[in-house]
């Protein structure tokens, strides 16, 4: 089984050479600790930077240079400052290859719940709709099941919806997954973690075609 | 050229009243426009809707006004770090409307525009979209999303000079260069004042002409809600 920075390990394998990459908040901040050196690779923030560097030395914050998280940043060379709604025509117009993020439920046709949930917490959607409904590539990175233990991967969402049929892939502390046009194709096996641990975890259909390989985490 | 300078926030803000609309810059704590909102505190001006990206944090930002319960609308893409926020809406004492982001600088874009509305992907299918008209183009679908109407932009930059053009620092620059001249009156506080001449016209980020009123501000907090730091090896 992965914990959360095995999570972003494994999902770090998946972004390529050239890629222009929006990171949501959570898990997959964490992916850009992972991202291979031989590769170049910029993050861009909705917030209107692209070139995202690591978090700054002791002493040397700007309250001016954060990131969607409002975590105090440092630029790379090569980066860009620009306002919310070119951000946005980065996302809408596919410009940014990969969108990576954080779900509550995914459900197996791909729709994502991550905003809400009705009466008890509402943070807002932020740019997580703009970015759903406008990724080429998206990566969704969460726990298989929520804290009481129930399956986060549902063959339908029940709590309100980000977007609709806009997941493409899925890494898990258990396993990787892709939709498919009939449900959750397992693609890999986390660790130590079998065929069976995964289908009990699933509420979805689950697609399972012949041997599962494990994840190789290098 | 037109003068745009005001010699202080009071008579920047002059014509604001009880029941207006109001589009603020910022996004969290950064590039807020500090001087606007505590001179809006000061004026204890009420029933207000905010078009603004966040609401602050409980004591610092748009979290001011709400806890004064100024605000009688909030138009914002996240709540996130605002318990006084968090709960003034699950209360229904705080009308909000959630939109996405990239909506919400959409609409500020279209009014500066004059665009009155635009089709976008984001909130297909979800109850962001609910009563509004959808249509398919090239085989996607699409939200019909309104300009928003306001009639105060209070915006925030790093330079700026008399005849109101603007330059901004870093991700302070945020939704504040879309809020220019999409209100009826844009009001931009400024870090330095300069007499015009004095900045470079191919750095200009924001021109003039989308500007009303520029006054100086002194001693910004600019507060940082998260403070992230890696240490020296």
């Amino acid at each position: 089984m992965l914990d959360k920075n095995g999570i972003a390990k494994r999902i770090a394998q998946e972004v390529k050479d050239g890629y222009y990459v929006n990171l949501g908040i959570g898990i997959p901040t964490l992916v850009a600790n992972f991202v291979r050196d031989d590769i170049s690779v910029e993050f861009q923030s909705e917030n209107g930077v692209l070139g995202m560097g690591p978090f700054p030395f002791e002493g040397e914050e700007d309250a001016d240079v954060i990131n969607a998280g409002k975590q105090t940043i440092t630029t790379l060379p090569g980066a860009s400052f620009f306002d919310s709604a070119t951000s946005f025509s980065m996302i809408r117009g596919q410009h940014v290859d990969l969108t990576i993020l954080g779900a509550m439920e995914v459900a197996e046709n791909g729709d994502i719940a991550n905003w809400k949930i009705p009466g008890k917490m509402v943070k807002g959607m932020g740019g997580a709709m703009d970015l759903v409904a406008s990724a080429e590539h998206i990566i969704v990175a969460m726990m298989h099941t929520n804290r009481s233990g129930q399956s986060k991967l549902l063959k339908k969402c029940s709590l309100p919806l980000t977007g609709v049929q806009c997941v493409k892939k899925i890494v898990t502390n258990l396993a990787v997954l892709e939709i498919g046009p009939k449900g959750f194709i397992l693609l890999e096996r986390a660790p130590g973690v079998s065929v069976e641990e995964i289908k009990a975890a699933t509420e979805g259909n689950l697609i399972v075609e012949g041997e599962i390989p494990e994840m190789k985490l290098g | 050229m037109i003068k745009k300078t005001v010699s202080s926030v009071e008579e920047a803000l002059k014509g604001v009243q009880d029941g207006m609309t109001f589009m603020l810059g910022g996004f969290g704590l950064c590039g807020i426009p500090e001087k606007a909102i505590a001179e809006l505190v000061r004026l204890g001006i009420s029933d207000i809707t905010c078009i603004s990206n966040n609401a602050g944090v409980d004591d610092f930002g748009l979290g001011l006004l709400l806890q004064k319960r100024q605000i009688k609308k909030m138009i914002s893409s996240y709540v996130g770090e605002n318990d006084e926020f968090e709960r003034q809406m699950l209360s229904g004492e705080l009308e909000v409307e959630l939109t996405p982001q990239g909506t919400l600088a959409e609409k500020c874009r279209a009014a500066q525009s004059g665009f009155p509305a635009f089709y976008t992907p984001a909130g297909y299918g979800t109850e962001v979209a609910e009563g509004k008209e959808t249509r398919e183009f090239n085989g996607k679908m699409y939200v019909l999303e309104e300009a928003f109407k306001a009639d105060f932009a209070f915006v925030k930059a790093w330079k700026g000079d008399e005849a109101g053009n603007l330059i901004f620092k870093g991700t302070a620059r945020n939704f504040n260069p879309c809020m220019c001249g999409a209100a009826k009156i844009t009001v931009a506080e400024v870090e330095e004042l300069v007499p015009a001449g004095a900045l470079d016209p191919n750095q200009i980020h924001v021109p003039g002409i989308f500007v009303q009123r520029i006054f100086q501000g002194n001693d910004y907090e600019k507060r940082i809600e998260q403070r992230t730091v890696r240490k020296r090896n």
